[in-house]
């Protein structure tokens, strides 16, 4: 068996984009003939090409209950990103995965779920918020915590607003960061929210990603609601290049992001160094 | 066990470059470096350490691996072929070590498999070493300065002679088609070859001693060093020039590049640094190392603590480079020493 080396993409297609706020765009991507480039985990992220602009990681915000496609949000926030914003749907691209560890999804089954998501941190989540409503019997009572700057920073508005409502046993609590004309919704801090709500640990897996700072205080808020390290999981992104654990810059200690993560629970965190 | 009479050996290197792209200590302009063979080239086979290791040729300071073309929307992407067969001559045991160190990052799965290839391509044959220089520590590591147990051929100077033994197939084989210039060993040459590695090893192990660069239980002081004020002082005077990392044999961290010119490119990997400062900047501006501190702690204890813990062996051979050629004399025994790893 000749095995390829793992630096090497294949050519893919974008074949939709949907503009989710200024900054952000959703892309769906599919193989040359139409298929969904490979299978992953919720949590996976895969490397992709702008030739010659360079590469990059992104998680994978699509579920992999979705057969036909995957999906990407990106912020443009830097040379890849700038570029991948100014493409039109058919553009083709090189895509390597999937890589990372993914969510622990056997020790989720059978248990209340609390996403806890804040701006593009959405993305990752969406994956296995989607994963798990696909999967609806598989796990207890979901609740969806997302916060924004703005109504207009939002991504998945048809999602959050309106399918995710919807779904069995499943609520949505949305929060901006300052009153905004036309919002009736709540407002302030996702970390505030998330406290105000006052969520049980018992029987809860919160699963958290958004801007450092906003992780921290919500890590702060969990441990006031009495969750322990082992029921908070998070998702941490680092510069990256290779995406299997050669190119040597995205390690916290001896652990590598792209490969040993970019899932961690709170518990092991506490045991890697404060270096992410 | 086979000996070469030194004075055949522009034969063999002729020989050994017919078969495969051949390598060697070669001087130029008073530096000596592992370059091309050709004929009348100034080997060196006595210099202890090149200024660069031969790493380079088992993992390329830049290396293309793939071809892309790009027209309007459409996008092809094709690998390129690695180098062909080639012969190491002359690595010294820290250079042969650092490669099997390096060895176990890149071939644990996923296999990196450009790299897997280029390291098949290649047979190395190591120069025991008979005296070590003043900055050598490769016995503090376990290493051994007069044998290299993970060369395909090892060879030993005895003066008139080299001694030669293949240690595996790759070496057999290539002996195999050396055996018009290789002659059969003395009886005495294994014992000869036994007390060249034992002189080596307690000569070095004398240095050693001397300057106190006794490495016990470092990776076991540095668990719990990472808040330690120790990288208060080391990292002060560094300039983040990132020679060290560039001189080490077991410095293994890459970037990826494209280049291109109209529609056509290529993708390469080329040698990083965690020494430097973009080295592991994200695009929103964020950096989890923002200052030299964090640089020279990350190298440290990638070295020291994280390499380790992952593969079970240091990466550090005690060549001595980083020691020599930092232009602000920060010096990883001293590191060690800081860090409680002397007994």
């Amino acid at each position: 068996m000749t095995v390829l080396n793992p630096l090497l993409p294949q050519v893919a297609k974008i074949v939709k984009i949907k503009a989710e706020t200024p900054t952000i765009k959703t892309y769906r991507v599919v193989m040359p003939d139409g298929s969904k480039p490979f299978e992953h985990i919720p949590g996976q992220c895969a490397m992709i090409s702008v030739p010659p602009v360079g590469e990059a990681l992104f998680s994978i915000t699509s579920s992999p209950t979705q057969e036909e496609y995957m999906e990407f949000s990106i912020v443009k926030t830097g040379s890849v990103t700038n570029f991948l914003h100014e493409v039109e749907e058919g553009f083709e691209i090189g895509i390597r995965g999937p890589y990372g560890n993914g969510f622990p999804l056997e020790s989720f089954k059978g248990k209340d779920i609390l996403f806890i998501g804040g701006g593009i941190g959405l993305a990752p989540l969406r994956s296995l918020i989607n994963y798990c409503l696909d999967k609806r019997e598989e796990f207890g009572k979901i609740d969806i915590v997302y916060g924004a700057r703005t109504p207009d920073d939002m991504i998945q508005k048809d999602e959050i607003f309106k399918i995710w409502p919807e779904a069995p046993d499943t609520e949505v609590h949305l929060t901006v960061d300052t009153e905004w004309e036309g919002w009736e919704g709540r407002v302030g801090f996702v970390p505030q929210c998330v406290e105000e709500i006052c969520f049980s640990p018992e029987n809860r897996i919160a699963v958290t990603c958004g801007p450092p700072i906003m992780i921290k205080f919500v890590l702060q808020g969990l441990d006031r609601l009495g969750f322990t390290p082992e029921q908070i999981v998070t998702t941490l992104e680092l510069r990256m290049k290779c995406g299997v654990g050669k190119c040597g810059r995205c390690n916290i200690g001896d652990k590598y992001v792209c490969k040993d993560g970019p899932v961690f629970t709170y518990a092991q965190l506490l045991n890697m160094p404060p270096e992410y | 066990m086979k000996k070469i009479n030194k004075e055949k050996l522009p034969a063999l290197w002729e020989r050994l470059a017919d078969e495969a792209a051949l390598y060697l200590p070669v001087e130029e302009d008073g530096v000596v470096n592992f370059a091309p063979w050709k004929e009348g080239a100034a080997v060196n086979l006595d210099v202890i350490n090149t200024m660069v290791p031969p790493k380079h040729l088992v993992f390329p300071q830049s290396e293309n691996y793939l071809r892309f073309h790009v027209e309007g929307s459409k996008l092809e992407i094709e690998p390129l072929d690695v180098d062909g067969p080639y012969v190491v001559f002359g690595a010294r045991p820290c250079d042969v070590a650092g490669i099997a160190i390096i060895d176990k990052l890149f071939l644990d799965e996923p296999c990196d498999t450009l790299y897997k290839e280029r390291r098949d391509n290649g047979t190395i044959i190591s120069l025991g070493c008979n005296e070590p220089e003043e900055t050598c520590f490769c016995t503090s590591f376990d290493l051994e300065p007069g044998f290299s147990p993970d060369a395909d051929i090892s060879t030993w100077d005895l003066g008139e002679y080299l001694l030669w033994e293949p240690r595996n197939e790759k070496g057999q084989a290539l002996t195999a088609k050396l055996d018009d210039l290789l002659e059969a060993a003395d009886s005495g040459a294994a014992q000869a070859v036994e007390k060249l590695r034992q002189d080596a090893a307690s000569r070095e192990a004398a240095v050693v001693r001397e300057h106190g660069w006794e490495v016990q239980g470092v990776k076991e002081a540095l668990e719990d060093k990472f808040d330690s004020e120790i990288w208060d002082e080391i990292y002060r005077r560094c300039l983040g020039c990132g020679v060290c990392t560039y001189l080490c044999p077991t410095c293994h961290c890459f970037d990826v590049q494209d280049y291109s010119k109209g529609q056509e490119g290529l993708r390469f990997r080329c040698w990083d640094s965690c020494m430097f400062g973009d080295f592991t900047l994200m695009a929103h501006g964020e950096n989890p190392r923002p200052t030299q501190k964090e640089r020279v702690r990350q190298r440290f204890m990638h070295k020291l603590l994280y390499y380790p813990s992952n593969f079970e062996v240091y990466a550090c051979v005690g060549c001595g480079r980083c020691v020599r050629k930092c232009p602000v004399s920060i010096d990883i025994t001293q590191v060690i020493k800081a860090a409680g790893g002397v007994e």
